[in-house]
């Protein structure tokens, strides 16, 4: 971009105070920011490095890193480890928490580029049906976490219900209170809220994609299975991607649904889950914090890894 | 100008006035928070609705989720800010030695009303010489069931767990095969909280097998009778229990119970006034018995529950709140309370009313069983209680849900309670 008054003598040239300006914009957002997300992160890591409790919240004492990782001598000559690092609880959440992402943000993205590839098309009332897949996501986690718990009550529900009458089952299901099928249960809800989600961010990117593509491909008799892999999804792909991490973001910090909708049992406690449990109902303020960190280190490293992996693929295709 | 000028007036008229208004009734707005269940919080206005005449104050109610776990969450973090919003706590039993620290000692204020509260509640509200809170009702959980039932297969009351198990077979199995479908022999509370707590140490003090942390600080729980115990539950899910009683917490429970599917169920005494109600399926059908026992020589046990009313000593109205607080716990408003919700007074001499027994038959049998209630280990263990119940509900529930046997998971939640307890609890 060539600057016309560049160069004038005298005082800043145009660039620089363009971006002074703009740094002067963007000051108020930064300071905000500072404020909501930087400060408590920091506080969060200042914590789990001491033994803060949560009715002495002041008043904590530097202990290092002994909530993540301590050695301890017993009398009798035994070694024993302590702290997150090697409780079998923290592990299993994580687990926990790995798994549904993986298994619900997969599921997401397929079901929603199927409903975004059917809203892309023409038909009537297609602003009404796009409007109205948005409901789910609309409503509040804790409402629809409610709901579900009602439809999916192993003795009023309505779900074992149809599924009995239906004969598909043999008897009732305890839905989110066996541990075979609690995570199943969670999974159902979530990929029936945040599937409007992704198809409205994958729908945002097929629309940019330019008509006489698709016309091209028409007049050159090209299979329209191959359209979408050659033409469309590479197209969208961009789109995809921000959708997916998201969705990814939002799926590894996962606690409203599980809290409401299921026993709080190993099955299905998350990072999340057990980190709160540890603050609040155990008044373990600091080890919490040790998990909230472990759980903001995980999320930065998922994400630098899906950027990176993201990267790599597309420097392959500019090659090209 | 001078001050006395006519503009500078008004506003001190203005204040002069408002002040004429408001001075006489001094009014303040206090604010109690409380989880219920049944009909507690719709009652709540009736209840106070005296003391608000006699006083000129209003109280509102800040309702709270039923699980008492959560209402501890949340009261813990309001208490740990140091909010001014809430004036009053309704607090569990087990709560007193964790949250001493934020309430007002009551003891001054309630010097002449304690003799007439059973002692044993009032010790347990006492931490260290201060009385944290004050008594509203106790509780001691009954085993109810359906006279009409038990009749037409000419069985009794059963006394042991055994009993209960092979008679809940019966009768479901018998009644399955006449079209009843969705009757199941006994429902509880399953879910992983609090109340899954109580439900186990039940079964486990029953058998002999102790009460988890002994009051000298010793971790008892791995036992042979405590693995009996735990393997006759894990028997009755999927059996004479729904395997949903894994998330049933009290009213899911009262849930099943009262629309006539359940032939036994192990509530709190709340659930008696409401299955009596006039839409209920069992109205007329039923009635309560002490818990059975694990085996005859032990006899049976309940865990002692109840709820009471606590001072934050963040509230900027302490003289009105803790007046409330007073009324709540006297005789006056606990009848009320055991005729509007059928919860157990405290005050001895209440088991004695004819009023009360009249309209809740159930209140003057209880004395026997309050008795003999089993407390749960929140003295011994102190600030540690919630993560000790959290260990024993979680083994528990693995062992109901057949992640594990008893045996290996009560000797992990030895273990696991031996290291938290550390050096000492």
């Amino acid at each position: 971009m060539t600057d016309p008054i560049a160069g004038r003598a005298g005082g800043p040239s145009l660039r620089q105070r363009r971006q002074r300006a703009a740094f002067w914009f963007l000051a108020p957002m930064l300071f905000a920011l500072l404020c909501v997300a930087a400060w408590p992160l920091a506080r969060t890591i200042w914590f789990s490095l001491t033994n803060t409790t949560l009715s002495n919240l002041y008043g904590g004492e530097w202990i290092g890193f002994d909530n993540y990782l301590s050695m301890r001598t017993l009398s009798s000559g035994r070694v024993v480890w302590r702290g997150t690092l090697v409780d079998p609880a923290w592990w299993n959440a994580v687990w926990n928490t790995v798994r549904f992402s993986l298994i619900s943000v997969g599921f997401e993205t397929v079901l929603g580029l199927i409903v975004a590839l059917v809203l892309n098309a023409e038909f009537r009332g297609r602003a009404l049906v796009r409007a109205a897949i948005l409901i789910p996501w609309a409503i509040p986690t804790i409402v629809s976490a409610k709901m579900w718990a009602w439809m999916l009550n192993d003795q009023f529900g309505i779900l074992n219900d149809i599924l009995l009458r239906l004969g598909l089952i043999g008897e009732k299901i305890a839905w989110t209170a066996s541990t075979e099928t609690a995570m199943t249960a969670v999974l159902i809800v979530d990929i029936w809220k945040t599937t409007p989600f992704m198809a409205l961010l994958i729908l945002a990117g097929l629309q940019m994609v330019p008509r006489d593509i698709y016309e091209a491909a028409r007049i050159d008799g090209v299979h329209p299975v191959r359209v979408f892999f050659r033409v469309t999804l590479p197209l969208i792909k961009p789109a995809l991607m921000v959708a997916v991490i998201f969705r990814m973001l939002d799926a590894l910090r996962i606690f409203d649904l599980i809290y409401v909708l299921t026993p709080n049992s190993a099955a299905t406690k998350t990072m999340s889950v057990i980190s709160r449990e540890n603050m609040i109902d155990f008044d373990k303020f600091a080890y919490g914090a040790a998990q909230s960190t472990l759980l903001f280190a995980i999320i930065a490293v998922f994400v630098s890894a899906y950027i990176w992996l993201g990267r790599v693929d597309l420097g392959g295709e500019g090659s090209k | 100008m001078g001050i006395f000028s006519r503009d500078a007036l008004r506003p001190v008229a203005l204040a002069a006035l408002l002040g004429a208004v408001a001075l006489p009734a001094m009014a303040d707005e206090l604010f109690y928070v409380a989880g219920g269940v049944g009909k507690q919080a719709e009652h709540f206005k009736e209840l106070v609705k005296p003391w608000e005449e006699r006083t000129g104050h209003t109280v509102t109610l800040v309702p709270m989720p039923q699980s008492s776990s959560d209402q501890f969450a949340q009261y813990r973090l309001w208490l740990a800010a140091g909010t001014e919003d809430v004036d009053l706590y309704q607090t569990d039993v087990i709560w007193a030695p964790q949250l001493s620290e934020y309430f007002v000692d009551l003891s001054q204020a309630a010097k002449d009303i304690v003799g007439e509260h059973f002692p044993s509640v009032i010790e347990s509200q006492t931490t260290e010489g201060k009385l944290v809170a004050l008594p509203l009702y106790t509780d001691a959980p009954a085993l109810y069931y359906r006279k009409d039932l038990l009749e037409k297969y000419g069985r009794d009351v059963p006394k042991t767990w055994a009993e209960l198990t092979e008679t809940a077979k019966l009768i479901q199995e018998g009644e399955r095969t006449a079209g009843q479908g969705d009757l199941w022999g006994f429902v509880w509370q399953g879910n992983a909280y609090e109340g899954l707590t109580c439900n186990a140490l039940e079964w486990v003090k029953s058998f002999g097998g102790g009460q988890i942390v002994e009051p000298d600080g010793t971790v008892s729980i791995n036992n042979p009778q405590a693995v009996a115990a735990l393997e006759l539950a894990a028997s009755w899910i999927g059996t004479i229990s729904p395997r949903g009683v894994l998330a049933h917490k009290e009213e899911e429970a009262r849930g099943v119970w009262q629309t006539g599917n359940a032939v036994f169920m192990r509530n709190w005494p709340y659930a008696f006034a409401l299955s009596a109600g006039e839409d209920s399926a069992v109205k007329g059908k039923f009635d309560v018995a002490p818990l059975p026992a694990g085996t005859a020589e032990v006899g049976s046990a309940a865990t002692l529950g109840g709820w009471n009313v606590a001072v934050s000593k963040f509230s900027t109205k302490q003289e009105a709140a803790i007046d409330l607080a007073l009324y709540l716990a006297s005789a006056e408003a606990q009848k009320r309370r055991a005729l509007l919700d059928g919860n157990l007074p405290t005050v001895v001499a209440l088991y004695d009313d004819p009023e009360i027994a009249e309209a809740v038959p159930l209140i003057p049998r209880w004395k026997e069983v309050f008795a003999n209630a089993v407390p749960r280990p929140s003295g011994p263990t102190r600030s540690k209680y919630n993560e000790v119940s959290s260990k024993f509900w979680s083994a528990v529930h693995d062992t109901l849900s057949g992640n594990g046997t008893a045996a290996e998971n009560l000797e992990l939640l030895e273990l696991d309670l031996t290291d938290l307890q550390g050096s000492g609890w």
